[in-house]
């Protein structure tokens, strides 16, 4: 076979090859621009992460707040570290990372009830330095003067507790019983229907 | 009174459970004997801290409120007769939690009949805010079960309603109270329902009443001399009784999820409220007792009984002649919605509208459920046209998401499903688990949200004070800086020397001054 014969045997396949070129140098120059005039400014995983945090800005997780925290999880950290959040925060995370779920670990603390803080106001010195630890600007209060916890803004982070010098923050349930309380799912049947005829008790 | 037939809208769904109301309807309404102590619930809306302002031993007159004059959004109680404040503590009531609420119990003098009574209103020429604020006074809420208090119904219907409808059908089994009433006070219940159309300035009202009370119909139609005021019979059918089913029923207009029927132009009110509206108006009567049917089997003389708040239940019991060995459930309210007692020495509250005292035969425990079988009978039933079975299976799996798309917010918890189910599941508790858990996810999300607002504004605001301050010290240290080069033109000795001469004119000053005091002594 000749030099000749092999070319002329390859010129039909010269269109197709041209044509994907053309294709694939067009496909790559949009999405090139697409990958410039499109991009997303950071991680849009921590920001749906961060979504389902409680935004407590506790730092019981170890990370300073909750969007840190967020950050971590979606670099791989584990996601049962956050007890303000509890069950129902790591199941819907587990559920977007799609990862098991895993019980919380408990060196960060346990899930208790919402909580917030409460100065015993006689005993307030004035110090402001609560007022400085606060993440969400929720205690009132000026040098010398009385403090006082805005109830409504409170996340019941606990980080005003510590700074306290004369010990006067206590947290306390954010509801009381009655409030909190709501009905429970039925406990599922003992016995069965047939077994009660029979005068089986449970 | 408009005689023309009104057009009635008829309700999807709907059960026929057996009536069981004659038995209580014997008699006239029987006054409660004043029992030796009352435990009057002092519960606000939403749980809210009540602001007592009695103490333990302090003496109470009949009428006395208990708790301060709420703001806009509390409940007042008074104290339903005469006695002496013995405990102020948490007691069990006749809720669903059975969690203790907030009572005053009074140990009452049956000696001191005293009623203070607030002033009688000329109530055609009062104003709206006169009589609302009486209303709010009287301690009124709601009669017919939900227990909100008037006042606040009023305040959020001024102007917007052209509809008052008034709520006499009493679709569930058992309880017979608002037709007692209207057998013998209709006459006080249309003055009520007078004053909430002045009120409101509704163009007409609308009184719903289930056909199978052919007394009270009588006696409504009787005193109904108003144009306005229209008494529509409707067939009987549990759940017409419901708000928004009665609505439907009478105006045809479904009030649309997640609204009120104030926004859609109608008020509606329990007959019991509106006579109750009546007294405190005309009368000055504070809200102390109501009208609770007593029935069930287990006991000799069911009837419905005039009683104070605050009376235990026993006592009905014991008035009407309870058997102990045949009593085998204490049901408070019907038993399709009502909440089982789990004793009697529960007080009566203002919401306890019947007393149910069952037996076995009559009522038995419901058996052990079993697996749902999607015969879709509770479909058929369900007065809202919901899916119940579908909503069973996302409340169990607690799939909150699928089951607000399949609208289980507008359940009414009527029961209706749980009654025809053949596996005998109870249906209603499974939802009311839903809707909490979905309320407190809601909570729970718009809290979240609401701190991270506040916390990015809280890191902005760190940061922008740590800026200023930054810029703050750097123009102190330029300015620092630029200070030598301004004085350049003096050398640094000249500095040390005009110092140094200004340090000696003042010990020369000083010594001056010295001297002068030596002289002086």
């Amino acid at each position: 076979m000749t030099a000749h014969s092999l070319l002329s045997s390859l010129l039909p396949l010269l269109t197709p090859i041209v044509m994907l070129l053309a294709l694939a140098l067009l496909f790559g120059g949009l999405l090139g621009f697409a990958a410039t005039r499109f991009r997303v400014e950071g991680n849009p995983l921590v920001d749906r992460v961060n979504a389902l945090l409680p935004q407590t800005q506790c730092g019981q997780c170890g990370h300073p707040g909750c969007k840190p925290y967020a950050a971590a999880i979606a670099a791989g950290g584990a996601i049962n570290k956050c007890p303000p959040g509890g069950k129902a925060t790591i199941a819907a995370l587990a559920d977007l990372l799609g990862v098991a779920a895993e019980p919380l670990d408990a060196t960060h603390g346990v899930e208790s009830s919402r909580k917030v803080a409460y100065i015993r106001e006689a005993e307030c010195i004035g110090c402001t330095k609560c007022i400085q630890a606060c993440p969400v600007d929720a205690i009132l209060g000026s040098a010398r003067h009385m403090h006082t916890v805005i109830v409504s803004e409170c996340t019941g982070c606990d980080l005003c507790v510590a700074p306290c010098p004369v010990d006067c923050i206590d947290m306390i349930p954010a509801q009381t019983a009655l409030q909190r309380w709501h009905w429970p799912l039925p406990e599922p049947a003992a016995l069965i229907a047939s077994d009660r005829r029979q005068g089986v008790h449970a | 009174m408009n005689n023309a037939l009104p057009k009635l809208w008829s309700l999807p769904g709907g059960i026929h459970p057996p009536e069981n109301k004659s038995q209580s309807l014997n008699g006239p309404i029987r006054m409660a004997a004043l029992p030796p102590q009352l435990t009057v619930p002092v519960t606000q809306p939403d749980y809210a801290t009540p602001q007592l302002c009695v103490q333990v031993g302090d003496r109470v007159h009949k009428g006395q409120a208990l708790v301060r004059a709420a703001q806009s959004s509390g409940l007042l109680a008074h104290a339903p007769a005469a006695g002496v404040v013995s405990a102020i503590a948490g007691y069990p009531v006749p809720n669903a939690s059975g969690l203790p609420e907030l009572c005053v119990v009074i140990d009452t003098d049956p000696t001191d009949t005293r009623w203070a009574k607030l002033k009688a209103l000329d109530y055609p020429g009062a104003g709206i805010d006169t009589l609302i604020e009486r209303i709010a006074d009287a301690g009124i809420s709601g009669l017919g079960g939900a227990g909100f208090p008037t006042q606040l119904k009023l305040h959020s219907a001024l102007q917007q309603v052209d509809t008052l409808v008034l709520n006499a059908a009493e679709c569930e089994p058992f309880i017979t109270a608002d037709t007692a009433l209207l057998c013998e006070r209709a006459a006080e219940v249309v003055t009520g329902c007078m004053i909430l159309l002045q009120i409101t300035v509704a163009a007409r009202c609308l009184i719903g009443i289930e056909d199978n009370k052919p007394q009270a119909i009588a006696a409504l139609q009787q005193h109904c001399s108003d144009a306005r005021l229209q008494v529509v019979v409707i067939p009987a059918r549990y759940p017409s009784g419901a708000e928004n089913q009665l609505i439907h029923i009478l105006t045809g207009k479904e009030i649309p999820s997640g609204t009120l029927a104030v926004h859609s132009g109608i008020l509606c009110h329990n007959v019991g409220t509106a006579y109750a509206i009546a007294r405190a108006v005309v009368h000055g009567e504070q809200l102390l007792s109501r009208i609770t049917t007593v029935s069930g089997a287990a006991l000799r003389e069911p009837a419905n009984y005039e009683v104070l708040t605050g009376t235990p239940v026993a006592a009905l019991l014991q008035h009407s002649g309870v058997d102990h060995t045949q009593l085998s459930r204490l049901l408070c309210g019907g038993p399709l919605m009502g909440i089982e007692l789990p004793h009697a020495q529960l007080p009566v509250t203002k919401t306890t509208n019947c007393v149910v005292a069952t037996t076995e035969a009559e009522l038995p425990s419901p058996p052990p459920a079993q697996a749902c079988i999607r015969c879709g009978l509770c479909v058929d039933v369900c007065p809202v046209q919901l899916l119940p079975q579908q909503l069973y299976w996302f409340a169990r799996s607690k799939e909150y998401t699928k089951a607000q798309a399949h609208n289980l917010q507008d359940c009414i918890e009527c029961g209706a499903c749980a009654y025809v189910c053949p596996s005998h599941i109870p249906l209603v508790q499974y939802y009311r688990n839903a809707k909490a858990g979905i309320r407190e996810q809601s909570d729970k999300h718009q809290r979240a949200d609401y701190a991270k607002q506040r916390f990015e504004v809280h890191q902005q605001r760190v940061a922008l004070v740590q800026a200023q301050n930054d810029q703050r010290r750097a123009e102190r240290a330029a300015a620092v800086k630029a200070q030598p080069a301004a004085a350049a033109g003096t050398s640094a000795q000249d500095a040390i020397t005009a110092a140094l001469a200004r340090v000696q004119a003042k010990k020369a000053a000083q010594s001056i001054d010295a001297g002068k005091q030596d002289d002086s002594k």
